[in-house]
């Protein structure tokens, strides 16, 4: 029964051995070439392996016989150590092209004459993105979240000529520690409240039981440490520094992959091990639980965030605040504990992954003729760079939540999740309060988000036309692919929701869907492992 | 077919686009082409259709577990507003011929606003209305910021952010209206066969006045006149023309039809915007002395009367504020023409003083007929479109707003007084001794495409004005389906 077998260890987990053994060959081969080879072949080589690695673990992902779903157990000792369902596969797919995409900006990587331990870091971080995302007990979680973590603070630093970038790394690190920490002590807070470190078990454990100071306390501390994840205010300090001072690729990978695979943790946690200490953070009808401060802290991260970012001009502090405003929207989605709610976050996660990562890449173009990028260097983008142009016009109008661009459905599938979550037979939702701040809050957003187009498209940039923006072919086409998934994934949503069976999404054969319909949507943990 | 209009404006507008900077001959006779086969497609469309109910041109699944679906269809309402939207862009392009800078640009994004518009007006799913409602936002901010004038960036952003709180405060209704339905749908026509819903009394001026900035409801009408005077003139045309009729045309298929309770609730409240804003606009308009802001504050007006004969709740008020839509946007686009294009693209000028001392009317004699005959229209003499529309919302408010209805035919005055005013001064002023060699030179002659669209233009109002049952046969059938006789009181 106990029997710990590493090789059936390993099938299970191919995705991930694939990326570690992809990241052993990078780290490998650019040692024993660096003499040899010139600089842009070892650059092709390494994001080549990198690239290589990931599409290899998405097939090995979506290959339905190497990696059949199931909930995963180990006997009684490592009782559910991981979850491998439809939704972590979906996931993790996500996870892997957000990578995939980041490499591919990455390309041409100035800052750094060691390529091959760069994308080993990456390969190494998403190892951790990916057991993050299919943890079923703490334990897990914290190991692959530290994983994670040391991983992006080393690619935070990883520009050496740059003081900005060890400052940022130095900050990222600090606080990011000091969040760790939080973390470990509430949930070990947790685990001798319950006496188990996994999810349902916890949850079975802890029914029932009053709010003591202990449970609070343990809530509370995890909270933040997810809050920190997330960038979310007020332990939002590190991300603008991060931001600004991060090679680009490490900045995307920060603001997307690391965003998405937390919140789908941190979830899973919330809504698998103490259901039942949610409370409410309806209108009138508070009550003491997590729900709550999730609430205060999204409502203070929308305006926040929002506030800030039109201050700004530099404009990764700017993309890094308004991702302050973005966690607040997304997470509005827990305090809906439904299917939809589940499915939303991943969709506006996801895609803005995808946005985010293809700003970077603009970004990443402008910066190479005029080192650090403020707005006005963004002048007459639309002459010196049409293609670009266009590309960050999609990306921008996506953030701003203008239809019918994925960042418009992702806000818009999030708050009716959240309204339909606390319905009330008759009257007003309860959640209604936070729909309207966020949905003001993204009123607001919109004018800062023009003062990006208007630089690119109305102010004619100094005479001459400016200088004319350096970017590889590979980069071109990275970020356009990108924005047309922007584009795609916005007018087509359902192809995403079918992936994750929310109910309805798919063509369904058996006939009564009255009863059916609501029955599901109440059942959160129907999605995170729908094989059981 | 009638959904065609929408996708060969988008298409259009790539097209434009793709033709690149150095070509603007093929983007200026691509948008043209656009222009006048969408327009040919609306009226032809039109015909096919039974306006006397929903027909349903698209309608596939889109998010099914949401209930959202791509559902087009039209009635006489919206056929009437799509062929306005169609004659609109027609002269709108006609106007823009002689922009020089990013020619491309210009007609792409123009392009995309007239896609968005026929979107809204086509849109029986509320998700894909909103989809198309906030289409129409992005070009206007560029067309103004890019291609306008005086302070054109302020203005520009100015009608962005009002349009988007407006679209905003839609958005929080729809939201609550998916929720509080026992029908999880975005499907109009079920919604509203649902029965009531809750809430009405908040939702309903939340969503009236969210739809109703855009049809310049005081006093949330202050972007109009900046974004009007701001606007290059085909953005002009097209925001007074069509973009305007967006918001009258929401609150009335949207917030009307699916609280009528609230609308019950709120009718004299929003009756008194209304009359306000037909007075305040008209007084303003009285005292400017930018030709520009006087028919940017008349639109403020005109609007007023769309709005009142919204609150009339009866059946010949609602024709008459459909028709007024219609009416005002031929209308103003013609005046906007006029002001913006032919008078000011000659003189460089829009200060009233300075145009009374320059004689226009003897050395524009097309120009200033044009304008006679648009200042007419606009004064609601008979024989145009504006008042058989402004009679029949007389006529419909009379019944249950009498002292309103007085009120507007103050307004109705006023306006008669800032139109002889601004048509006094800028044409018919005595003209000063020309002295030779002074004023000798003459003003660049009027163009075919100018001269093209003021025919078109002053065509519609006047066959519309002697022969209103061109429209009113689609529009009475329309009025007459039971999402609006629900709230239309008898008599």
């Amino acid at each position: 029964m106990n029997r710990f077998d590493y090789i059936e260890l390993l099938a299970r987990l191919l995705p991930e051995t694939v990326l570690v053994i992809g990241a052993l060959v990078a780290l490998f081969l650019d040692q024993s070439r660096a003499k040899v080879w010139s600089d842009r072949s070892r650059n092709v080589t390494g994001v080549f392996i990198g690239l290589l690695s990931s599409i290899l673990a998405i097939l090995f992902m979506i290959h339905p016989n190497l990696s059949p779903s199931v909930q995963w157990q180990f006997g009684d000792f490592y009782h559910g150590m991981l979850q491998i369902s439809t939704f972590t596969k979906v996931v993790k797919t996500g996870l892997l092209v957000l990578t995939a995409a980041t490499l591919l900006i990455a390309a041409p990587a100035k800052f750094t004459s060691h390529i091959g331990e760069y994308v080993a870091l990456i390969l190494l971080a998403t190892v951790g993105l990916l057991l993050l995302s299919s943890a079923g007990e703490l334990l897990t979680a914290f190991i692959a979240l530290e994983l994670t973590s040391l991983s992006l603070y080393l690619l935070t630093a990883f520009h050496k000529g740059n003081l900005k970038s060890a400052e940022a790394a130095l900050k990222y690190f600090l606080f990011g520690s000091v969040a760790a920490a939080f973390t470990l002590f509430g949930i070990s807070l947790i685990f001798g409240l319950a006496g188990s470190t996994n999810f349902e078990r916890i949850a079975a454990a802890l029914r029932g039981q009053p709010m003591s100071p202990l449970l609070v306390a343990g809530l509370v501390l995890t909270v933040i440490g997810f809050a920190f994840k997330m960038a979310a205010a007020p332990l939002h300090l590190w991300a603008p520094d991060a931001y600004q001072g991060a090679p680009i690729p490490s900045a995307a990978l920060i603001a997307s992959g690391s965003k998405l695979a937390s919140f789908i943790l941190f979830m899973k946690f919330f809504l698998l091990a103490v259901p039942a200490q949610m409370g409410s953070a309806g209108w009138g009808r508070a009550a003491a639980g997590w729900a709550v401060a999730i609430a205060a802290i999204s409502a203070t991260s929308i305006i926040v965030g929002n506030l800030l970012a039109i201050a700004q001009s530099n404009i990764r502090r700017l993309v890094a605040y308004s991702a302050v405003a973005h966690a607040g929207y997304v997470l509005i989605a827990l305090l809906a504990p439904t299917t939809n709610g589940i499915a939303s976050a991943f969709y506006y996660l996801f895609t803005y992954g995808l946005t985010v990562i293809g700003i970077f890449g603009v970004i990443g173009a402008i910066e190479s003729r005029h080192g650090e990028a403020t707005l006005s260097d963004f002048a007459g983008l639309s002459r010196r760079a049409p293609l670009l142009a266009l590309c960050l016009f999609i990306f921008i109008l996506s953030l701003a939540g203008i239809p019918p661009l994925a960042g418009f459905f992702g806000k818009f599938y999030v708050f009716l999740a959240a309204l339909e979550a606390s319905a009330t037979p008759s009257g007003t939702p309860l959640h209604l309060w936070i729909v309207v701040v966020a949905i003001a809050g993204s009123a607001v957003s919109l004018f800062y988000y023009l003062q990006v187009l208007k630089q690119a498209f109305v102010v004619d940039s100094v005479a001459g036309g400016g200088p004319a923006v350096l970017a590889t072919k590979t980069q071109k086409l990275t970020i356009s692919v990108l924005a047309a998934s922007v584009v795609l994934l916005g007018c087509f949503p359902n192809t995403v929701l079918r992936r994750l069976q929310v109910p309805g999404s798919t063509p369904r054969q058996e006939a009564p869907a009255h009863e059916h319909h609501h029955e599901t949507s109440r059942d959160s943990t129907h999605v995170f492992a729908n094989v059981r | 077919m009638l959904a065609w209009t929408i996708y060969i404006s988008f298409l259009g507008a790539l097209a434009a686009y793709l033709a690149g900077r150095e070509r603007p001959g093929v983007a200026r006779w691509v948008a043209l082409g656009t222009g006048v086969v969408s327009l040919g497609i609306a009226v032809l469309g039109t015909a096919q259709l039974d306006p006397g109910k929903v027909n349903t041109l698209a309608h596939a699944a889109w998010v099914p577990s949401l209930g959202i679906s791509y559902f087009l269809a039209a009635d006489g309402i919206s056929s009437t507003l799509v062929i306005l939207t169609g004659v609109a862009s027609v002269a709108g392009v006609l106007f823009s011929w002689n922009i020089q800078h990013r020619v491309n640009e210009f007609f792409a994004f123009y392009l995309a606003l007239i896609g968005g518009v026929f979107g809204v007006f086509l849109s029986f799913d509320l998700f894909l209305l909103f989809v198309f409602y906030e289409i129409a936002i992005v070009p206007k901010y560029f067309l103004i910021a890019i291609w306008g004038s005086t302070r054109k960036e302020d203005g520009a952003m100015k009608l962005a952010l009002y349009s988007f709180i407006g679209s905003a405060m839609v958005l929080i209704a729809l939201l609550t209206v998916y929720v509080l339905s026992p029908v999880k749908t975005f499907n109009l026509l079920e919604l509203t066969a649902a029965g009531p819903l809750g809430g009405q009394a908040w939702l309903f001026p939340l969503t009236f006045v969210g739809f109703a900035i855009l049809a310049g409801l005081w006093p949330f009408h202050t972007w109009a006149p900046t974004g009007h005077v701001a606007a290059p003139t085909a953005a002009s045309m097209l925001l007074a023309g069509v973009v305007m009729k967006l918001g009258a045309y929401g609150a009335l298929r949207v917030s009307m039809t699916l609280f009528p309770e609230g609308l019950k609730m709120w009718q004299t409240a929003f009756a008194v915007l209304a009359i306000v804003g037909i007075i305040y606009g008209a007084g303003v308009a009285l005292t400017q002395n930018d030709f520009k802001f006087v028919i940017g504050y008349s639109s403020v007006s005109h609007m007023g009367f769309v709005l009142l004969g919204l609150m009339s709740l009866t059946a010949i008020g609602l024709s008459g504020a459909v028709l007024q839509m219609f009416s005002h946007g031929i209308i103003a686009g013609l005046l906007f023409a006029v002001v913006g294009r032919m008078v000011y693209e000659r003189t460089h000028t829009r200060d009233l003083s300075v145009l009374e001392r320059s004689g226009l009317g003897r050395k524009m004699p097309f120009v200033s007929v044009t304008f006679l005959l648009a200042c007419l229209a606009s004064m609601g003499f008979p024989g145009f479109s504006g008042f058989i529309a402004e009679v029949s919302i007389l006529i419909g408010a009379w019944q249950h707003l009498p002292v309103f209805t007085i009120l507007a035919g103050v307004g109705i005055l006023v306006g008669v007084g800032f139109t002889l005013r601004a048509l006094q001064k800028s044409f018919y002023s005595p003209a000063p001794e020309i002295e030779a060699g002074d004023h000798a030179h003459a003003y660049e002659p009027i163009t075919i495409p100018e001269k093209s669209g003021s025919i078109l233009l002053l065509a519609c109002t006047v066959v519309i004005g002697l022969y209103p049952r061109l429209l009113f046969d689609l529009i009475h059938p329309a009025i007459q389906q039971p999402m609006f006789t629900r709230f239309i009181s008898a008599g």
